[in-house]
């Protein structure tokens, strides 16, 4: 044992004195959790939206300060006609304009019932949709008030746009999860296979397996500071998640460490059988770079529903270890659910490790031999 | 009668159909510095592999350090000392650490990895070094280090893989210096080189060619056998017995100090 954590030792320091392994291991999951945060974000906040006011009256007045104090929109420009519509959705700088119909109070009143047009820039689509979506949201809400008070059966328009467990459409509530998917087998898989490919490449692994130390001392002792560190990633990014875009977990904190836990082993373990078939360091990059980090991105759900992906992707999909922690990270921390909903992919993954740690034992006897 | 630390009967390696030890039979004695010789690909580092534990023979009886080779290889490994080819300490680390973390590996108390450790500085004149990052230190210094490293827990036997690889003769003359001090401390010493002027200053050296072992003996009495004035014309003759008698106008040897030192490859 006091072999072992002196060895231990040593891996540390080999990542501690190693500037680029310190950027790797939390620069970059900081970045882009920042990154997809903000940047991607595809979140609205001010946008700017137009209103023509045909009614001017108290009620449209009323709407369209409900709207812009939503804190999402910002009233750029007023219109007088609809010749201007055209003109000022092709500057870009208004993403969508509002237009209240002639008599709008009146009819509201009279007719129960008042039209709202929302002419909104389909160039940007996701935008588009994004933006008539949150304003059918706030007319509905608007129109909830207007009962309450007046009591009368007043309807505007009927939004039938309700969203489960993101009503606010928040795009971390999406990408939080992928995020952490992504980096963890990234970090994992790439640092153990490249810790592991350097001794080889650097003399050391020899020297190792002919002293006492047993070569699964050896390969645990290598893997342990990067358990260690990846945990206080998954720690670090969810503390991000919460502190800068207020996005909790919604479940059991302990059961979405444990998970991470085993994803985390998982990700090693696939790392150390990265290693065992690469003898440079390179080649462990280039496994661990291109022949995971494109495949997670784009087919484990992560961005790209698989529910929209032909069949065949979905197969290919179904081997990707991510896919499955994506959905039992996403039922935890955004839906709450517990264990129950997410044994099967649970199961999934400790099958996909031992598959793993067989293959690696079984190519390093070869390599022995 | 001298004791015995490396006892070999009929050992047989085979990867598939092909045969890389073929039936080989040798002893090595205490305080012994043994060369193993061969070209590449005669052998060498696969009987060295066996011998250190980390491969198992096919058939035959190899017992290291009075340890059977393919029941305890773990024994064994607890036993010996093993400096390869390639420089193997970690350039990220300093000297201390260095040798700090391969006193752990070999399960030393503390106290005593502490005190061996200043010994070794005093006696490298390494102490202005000991906290530099091993990558700061020239060639020479480095494989005299992982020299002393491979000792430091005081092996029965230490396997030294063409140890002076690359260095420069000086360094080199050194580095054999520190090789007969650990024989005369009782270490057995087990070198494969390539450097035939090196094998002069082995007690016995052995020849491989093909898998088989086709020559060991004391130097001296192998030249007078192979009637050769250095083991290199030994080695040539029987190397390569038929295509060239006298391949070389044997260039003068002058071990150590500063001749031309040939490599076989």
């Amino acid at each position: 044992m006091k072999r072992f954590l002196g060895f231990v030792k040593k891996e540390f320091l080999h990542i501690f004195r190693d500037f680029r392994t310190l950027i790797i291991l939390f620069g970059i999951p900081t970045a882009q959790i920042l990154i997809f945060g903000f940047v991607v974000s595809t979140d609205i906040k001010d946008a700017g939206v137009a209103f023509l006011d045909l009614s001017k009256d108290e009620i449209s007045q009323k709407l369209s300060d409900k709207i812009c104090s939503s804190g999402f929109f910002k009233r750029t420009e007023d219109l007088f006609n609809y010749n201007d519509i055209n003109k000022i959705l092709k500057r870009g700088k208004i993403k969508a304009v509002i237009i209240f119909e002639k008599n709008f109070g009146r009819n509201l009143i009279s007719e129960n019932k008042a039209t709202l047009s929302i002419i909104a820039d389909g160039s940007e689509p996701n935008t588009a949709t994004l933006i008539t979506n949150y304003i059918t949201a706030i007319v509905a809400d608007f129109n909830r008030e207007l009962v309450n008070t007046s009591g009368a059966g007043a309807m505007l328009v009927q939004p039938e746009v309700r969203m489960f467990y993101n009503p606010g459409l928040k795009s971390h509530f999406m990408f939080v999860p992928g995020v952490i998917t992504l980096i963890l087998i990234l970090i994992c898989a790439l640092m153990t296979s490249v810790t592991i490919t350097r001794e080889k490449e650097f003399g050391t692994m020899e020297v190792l397996l002919v002293s006492p130390l047993r070569p699964v001392q050896i390969i645990l002792g290598k893997v342990m500071p990067y358990f260690l560190l990846s945990f206080i990633n998954v720690i670090l990014i969810l503390l991000l998640s919460w502190f800068v875009f207020g996005l909790p977990v919604k479940g059991s904190l302990v059961l979405l460490l444990a998970e991470s836990m085993l994803y985390i082993l998982m990700s090693l373990s696939l790392g150390i059988l990265i290693s065992t078939v690469s003898s440079t360091m390179q080649q462990a990059i280039f496994i661990s770079m291109i022949g995971m980090m494109l495949p997670t991105i784009l087919l484990s759900g992560f961005i790209f529903p698989i529910e929209n992906m032909p069949k065949i992707y979905d197969w290919v999909s179904s081997i990707l270890p991510p896919r499955y922690f994506v959905v039992i990270i996403k039922n935890i921390m955004i839906k709450g659910t517990g264990f129950l909903y997410v044994w099967k992919e649970t199961l999934i993954l400790m099958v996909f490790t031992a598959v793993f740690i067989g293959l690696s034992v079984r190519n390093f006897k070869i390599r022995l031999e | 009668m001298k004791k015995t630390v490396i006892s070999v009967k009929n050992l047989v390696k085979k990867f598939g159909s092909f045969t890389a030890n073929d039936n080989l039979n040798f002893e090595v004695y205490e305080g012994e510095i043994f060369g193993f010789l061969g070209a590449n690909g005669a052998g060498k580092t696969t009987a060295l592999r066996i011998l250190s534990g980390l491969s198992s023979p096919t058939s035959g009886e190899v017992i290291v350090a009075g340890y059977n080779a393919k029941k305890d290889p773990e024994k064994i490994k607890k036993n010996i000392g093993y400096m390869c080819q390639k420089f193997s300490l970690y350039s990220d680390l300093t000297i201390r650490e260095n040798i700090m973390l391969y006193g752990g590996i070999y399960g030393m108390p503390k106290t005593l990895i502490i005190k061996r450790t200043e010994d070794l500085l005093d006696k490298l004149s390494f102490h202005e070094y000991s906290d530099r990052l091993i990558a700061d230190l020239p060639l020479g210094l480095k494989q005299k280090l992982a020299f002393s490293v491979a000792v430091f827990h005081e092996p029965k036997i230490v396997f030294l893989d063409e140890p002076t690889g690359g260095v420069d003769p000086i360094t080199r003359r050194q580095f054999w210096e520190m090789i007969y001090e650990t024989a005369n401390r009782g270490i057995t010493v087990f070198v494969t080189t390539h450097y035939m002027d090196e094998a002069e200053y082995c007690n016995r050296v052995s020849i491989m060619s093909e898998g088989k072992i086709v020559a060991i003996d004391t130097p001296a009495k192998l030249k007078e056998q192979y009637g050769a004035k250095t083991v290199e014309e030994v080695f040539i003759k029987i190397a390569r017995p038929d295509n060239r008698p006298h391949p070389l106008p044997s260039p003068s040897r002058l071990s150590g100090r500063g001749g031309n030192w040939v490599g076989i490859e």
